[in-house]
């Protein structure tokens, strides 16, 4: 394709190759500080190309497919090609990696200890985990996390974090704005903005972490904590995956001794300071 | 051409020890885009592979592993469900090949679960199927009593707990085609492969896989049916192929695929001006899977429709279905 890119998240090569220059352009600026994986092997393909022929010049429109794709995938305008490219990688992830059970989850990590956050989007873990990587914890990623079916650990997976509408200014006040991508106005999911995670992050996204907590956080609600029971827990991480029973059982072998060995707790927050609160408190009892 | 790429590292999987990782993105690729990639593992097996491609490879063929081991069981449950009718299932193309433990089922991913049983029994079977929980697909009243008016399968049923997808055959082309293939005398030579499941003979699985390729479809996944008919063939007498396939009206398709595997997995034969065109259709793949000569890939989706209809009644479907929202990709 005429404009491409290959870049290197955590563990996955992406090979992008798109019609359109801008989001390419978008990619290079916000992943500049990754490594180089030019003349890698990608893992994956990821392809941006026009609805029809017309659609690459009158009203671009955006088909998001690559070795994976889903025919009924909505088409998205050019405006929102960087999404569409971060749609693209989360595509082929979902449902082509098979090296981890794949988590729909946030992590961050601290002392060589993750805590993982999972919940429904807008649950809040993508803001959390972007605040707790600016405030003395790694951030590991806000889309997957990757769990090692031999030795459980947490791999990073730390593509660009998404934030959506409110959460955008609450989390720009904090990075300011040469980490933030475009606003992308009107998506599926609302007002849409990428923030490029700290260069720690970055430099470390090989290395994984033993999980020591498991929160299911909840944003817009007033302050609460409740225990969460093992058969729950189980059933909530076997929908959070997308690849738990592709994996058969490996996965199941992985997952049974993450719920058995990881503390968890669900807990309801009304903003992110209430959280960051909450979770250093949960973080000293529990972890 | 990337597709060119995938057929001669099949065909000579030494050849892959030249390449670069561009050239390794896109073989790749395009194994992917074909449905080639497990077996490209496979054939790959012995190779000298970078490490980031033999990753790759072994995922496919983790993959493909699993779906053989979901179609056997898929194929149980369905002679579990006719068990009472006394009618076993024959079963077609994948899970066929996987279930008589054929060189064709190595690396093969396979989707849906393909049987054949007697039209007289069909009635039956629908009965059992659904009794047992599969459910129909397809809500559309048109599409119902075409395929049970025309086609030579019923409409799609999926099993409600374990949402995968049976395709219920009576014959091996629609009724409509002009091949009229003998069904009767392809169930009467079926042969066992164990737990109450039965295959086609080592003919008429060619005879089948030639007829599905090159009198039925558009050539979609063309190089990846030519790879189970390469398969196929080194395992069918030939003098006895040709007698089966004259008697089946399918002499000309199967003369035609076998020039067509010879020439692209085998040793080369001579072409003719027809094989190219099929040829260059099978070839249409890039570097990044995208599929590529478009006018011909349209013409071959034209021609798929004319084998299956005569011209007025195509003219006729075409504009209920295009009335209906539907368009050619």
């Amino acid at each position: 394709m005429r404009h491409r890119l290959t870049l290197k998240i955590g563990p996955a090569n992406f090979r992008i190759g798109s019609a359109w220059a801008s989001p390419i352009a978008a990619l290079r600026r916000l992943y500049a500080g990754y490594p180089d994986a030019d003349g890698c092997i990608a893992d994956f393909t990821v392809r941006l190309q026009p609805t029809g022929a017309l659609r690459r010049w009158v009203r671009p429109s955006i088909f998001i497919t690559g070795d994976h794709g889903l025919a009924d995938a909505a088409p998205m305008s050019l405006a929102h090609g960087l999404l569409a490219a971060e749609m693209g990688m989360n595509l082929q992830m979902a449902l082509g990696w098979r090296r981890h059970l794949l988590l729909h989850a946030s992590s961050v990590e601290k002392d060589g200890r993750a805590l993982v956050m999972t919940g429904e989007s807008g649950s809040g873990k993508s803001t959390l985990a972007a605040l707790l990587g600016e405030r003395g914890w790694r951030f590991m990623g806000d889309e997957f996390a990757l769990l090692d079916l031999t030795s459980g650990a947490i791999l990073p997976f730390p593509r660009l974090v998404s934030l959506k509408n409110s959460a955008i200014d609450v989390v720009k006040g904090e990075v300011g704005e040469a980490r933030m991508g475009p606003l992308l106005r009107g998506t599926a999911k609302g007002d849409i903005r990428h923030m490029v995670p700290r260069a720690d992050a970055v430099a470390r996204m090989g290395e994984g972490a033993m999980p020591a907590l498991l929160l299911f956080p909840r944003f817009g609600h007033a302050k609460d904590e409740r225990p969460v029971g093992q058969a729950e827990i189980f059933m909530r991480m076997t929908q959070a995956s997308t690849n738990y029973v592709t994996l058969g059982q490996p996965g199941f072998a992985a997952l049974t001794r993450f719920v058995q060995q990881v503390p968890a707790r669900a807990i309801d927050f009304p903003d992110g300071e209430a959280a960051v609160a909450m979770v250093e408190r949960l973080w000293e009892e529990l972890a | 051409m990337s597709a060119a790429l995938l057929v001669r590292a099949l065909r000579d999987p030494a050849s892959v020890e030249a390449l670069r990782a561009a050239q390794w993105n896109a073989l790749l690729a395009a194994a992917k885009a074909e449905r080639l990639i497990a077996t490209l593992a496979v054939r790959l097996e012995e190779r000298a592979v970078p490490p980031a491609a033999r990753a790759v490879l072994d995922d496919a063929r983790a993959d493909a592993e699993r779906e053989a081991q979901q179609a056997l069981w898929e194929a149980d449950r369905a002679a579990f469900a006719l068990r009472g009718t006394g009618v076993p299932p024959v079963l077609l193309k994948g899970a066929a090949y996987a279930a008589a433990g054929l060189e064709a089922a190595q690396g093969r991913f396979i989707g849906d679960l393909d049987i054949l049983v007697p039209r007289a029994a069909m009635d039956q079977v629908e009965r059992a199927l659904l009794a047992a929980g599969w459910e129909w697909v397809k809500e559309d009243a048109y599409d119902d009593a075409y395929y049970r008016q025309w086609m030579h399968e019923l409409p799609p049923l999926i099993h409600a707990e374990r949402d995968r997808m049976i395709d219920v055959h009576h014959n091996i082309l629609p009724l409509t085609a002009r091949p009229r293939p003998d069904p009767q005398a392809m169930l009467a030579d079926a042969v066992a492969a164990g737990e109450g499941l039965y295959v086609l003979s080592p003919e008429d699985r060619v005879i089948h896989a030639a007829a599905h390729m090159l009198a039925d479809g558009d050539l979609q996944g063309g190089l990846r049916n030519l790879w189970d008919i390469h398969c196929l063939l080194r395992e069918c007498d030939p003098a006895d192929l040709d007698r089966r396939a004259e008697r089946h009206g399918l002499a000309r398709d199967v003369r035609q695929a076998r020039r067509l595997a010879g020439a692209i997995y085998g040793a080369g034969t001579r072409l003719t001006l027809r094989d190219r065109l099929f040829i260059a259709r099978l070839l249409a793949r890039d570097g990044w899977g995208r599929e590529t000569r478009k006018p011909l890939v349209f013409a071959f989706y034209l021609r798929s429709h004319l084998l299956r209809m005569p011209l007025p009644m195509l003219a006729r479907h075409l504009f209920t279905k295009w009335r209906k929202g539907h368009r050619p990709q």
